[in-house]
Order: structure tokens, then sequence, then C-alpha cells
């Protein structure tokens, strides 16, 4: 018996029909989907967004001890987040925050139980997109109004 | 991928008995989902609370966290989302990488990095704050 290195492979061994040997796919096989579905598409984008979140917590932590530093690190922290890479920065990490927001919530009306059927599920991830362009929008309404 | 080979008797199901661990299996899943709940309200509350202070001064930032009522849902925040963040990236690293040395490396450096993350901002709240 060939040495196994991920426990999981012990689990991962096939047959074909012709009865000869397969090893299967990892989970979640991307090559299986065609990513041009709604379905699928979200829910890698909800796992991305969540990744590119982790990157928004590290500024929401350098801001936070940037204050507690003192003025002149928290008004360089400012700078960086005031700048033409920091705008655009924050406006990415809100519109990711407020998707994996509304896709999550749609996970968590599928852990209900409900909402899984083919319409429900075009409709939910409308509704994801929509939300999280419209709730980008407003976001970033009250902050340029707050600014001017 | 090479298909694998098996030189065993054993059966498939013999081969994997005693691998998984069983009896507990959930408390991870759930975590996240308990996690997700409370940073419902808590992002929706702070990406707001953030929007409305673009051009804040020092003495304006830090008079913000420092209000008890921002600092507790901070403090909050803070644990709630690094520990669903930790739980999510788990998740992904246990999906995407192989190898059981490399995946235990990069599980414990992402573990680590987000402990003393969260320590920090603790830490920061906590001091503008008391």
């Amino acid at each position: 018996m060939s040495k196994i290195t991920d426990a999981r492979e012990a689990l991962m061994v096939g047959r074909r029909s012709d009865g000869s040997l397969v090893r299967r796919p990892l989970s979640p096989h991307l090559q299986a989907y065609d990513m041009l579905q709604m379905t699928s598409a979200l829910s890698i984008t909800h796992r991305i967004t969540g990744a590119i979140w982790s990157i928004g917590m590290v500024f929401l932590v350098w801001w936070l001890v940037a204050a507690a530093a003192g003025e002149a690190s928290f008004n360089g922290a400012q700078w960086f987040f005031g700048s033409f890479i920091g705008v655009i920065g924050l406006m990415g990490l809100t519109a990711v925050a407020w998707y994996h927001t509304l896709a999550g919530m749609r996970y968590l009306y599928w852990d209900s139980g409900r909402g899984f059927d083919l319409p429900t599920s075009y409709l939910t991830g409308r509704a994801v997109l929509i939300g999280t362009a419209a709730l980008t929008a407003l976001t970033w309404l009250i902050m340029l109004i707050t600014w001017i | 991928m090479a298909a694998p080979t098996i030189r065993s008797l054993r059966s498939p199901l013999g081969r994997v008995r005693g691998l998984g661990a069983a009896k507990g299996g959930t408390h991870h899943w759930w975590m996240q989902r308990v996690t997700s709940i409370a940073l419902l309200p808590l992002t929706i509350w702070l990406v707001f609370a953030l929007a409305r202070m673009p051009n804040a001064t020092w003495q304006e930032a830090t008079g913000w966290i420092a209000r008890p009522f921002n600092a507790v849902l901070l403090l909050a925040f803070l644990a709630a989302a690094f520990h669903h963040t930790v739980a999510g990236l788990q998740e992904i690293v246990e999906d995407y990488v192989r190898g059981e040395m490399t995946k235990m490396g990069t599980l414990l450096a992402i573990k680590g990095a987000c402990f003393l993350l969260w320590l920090s901002a603790t830490l920061a709240v906590l001091r503008i704050a008391i």
C-alpha cells in the first residue's frame, strides 16, 4: 500500500465502472463547475470576499493601534486611508464587506432548511448582488456627505 | 494525477476506520454560524459608524472609541470577527492545502497571526477607553 501523506486520501480512492482505481478530486472541485452559473459563482465569491475581509481586519487593527499609539501615528494611518490607493482599497473593502454580509444572510436562510429550489436561489442571489451595490453606494454617500 | 494503487486485502472501510474523528464534528460549523449572527448587527453598526468619520481628527477618533458603548461594541466585534476569520481561513486551508505538515504549519501561522492582531486591537481599544 502506497504511503498516505494526506489523511483524506484514504477516503478518496474510488473505482471506475471498469474496475480500475481512480483518485477522486478534492472538494470543492472547481473543475466540476461551470463558473458562469450564478449559484457557483456567488458561492466562490463568498469565500473570496471572506478571505479579502481578513485584509480589512488588518486595516481596522492598524487604525485602532495607531489611535492608541498617539496623534502622529494616527495621522499617518489617516493619511494612508485618505490617499488614492487607500480610498480605492476602502471602497473595494466596503463592497466586499457588504457582499459577504448579505451572502452570509443567504447562507443562514439556507441553514434554516429553506430556499434551496432554483427559482428562490436565483432570486436571493440577485437580491444579494443588488443589495451589495445599493449598500456600498449608500455607505460612500454617507461618507461623502460627512466629508464635504 | 496518478491513479493510486492499493496493495492490501483490507476493505476500503477497514482502512479508513479510526482515521477520522467523529463524535463531535459540528462545533466548528456551529461557531461559524453563531459568530456570523453576532457579526450581523455589529458589522452594520461599525461600517456606518466608520463611514461617518472619514476626516476625524485624533481627538475625535479616540473620543469616539473611548465612549463605553462604542468601546464595548468594538471589543465584541473584534472577538467575534477574529473567531469568524480564523474559522473561515482554516476552512479554506483545509480545502486547498495538501500535505499534513504544510497544512498544520499554515494553520498555526494563521491562528498565531490572528491571535496577535486580535490582542493588539483589543489592547488598543482598552488603552483608549480606560
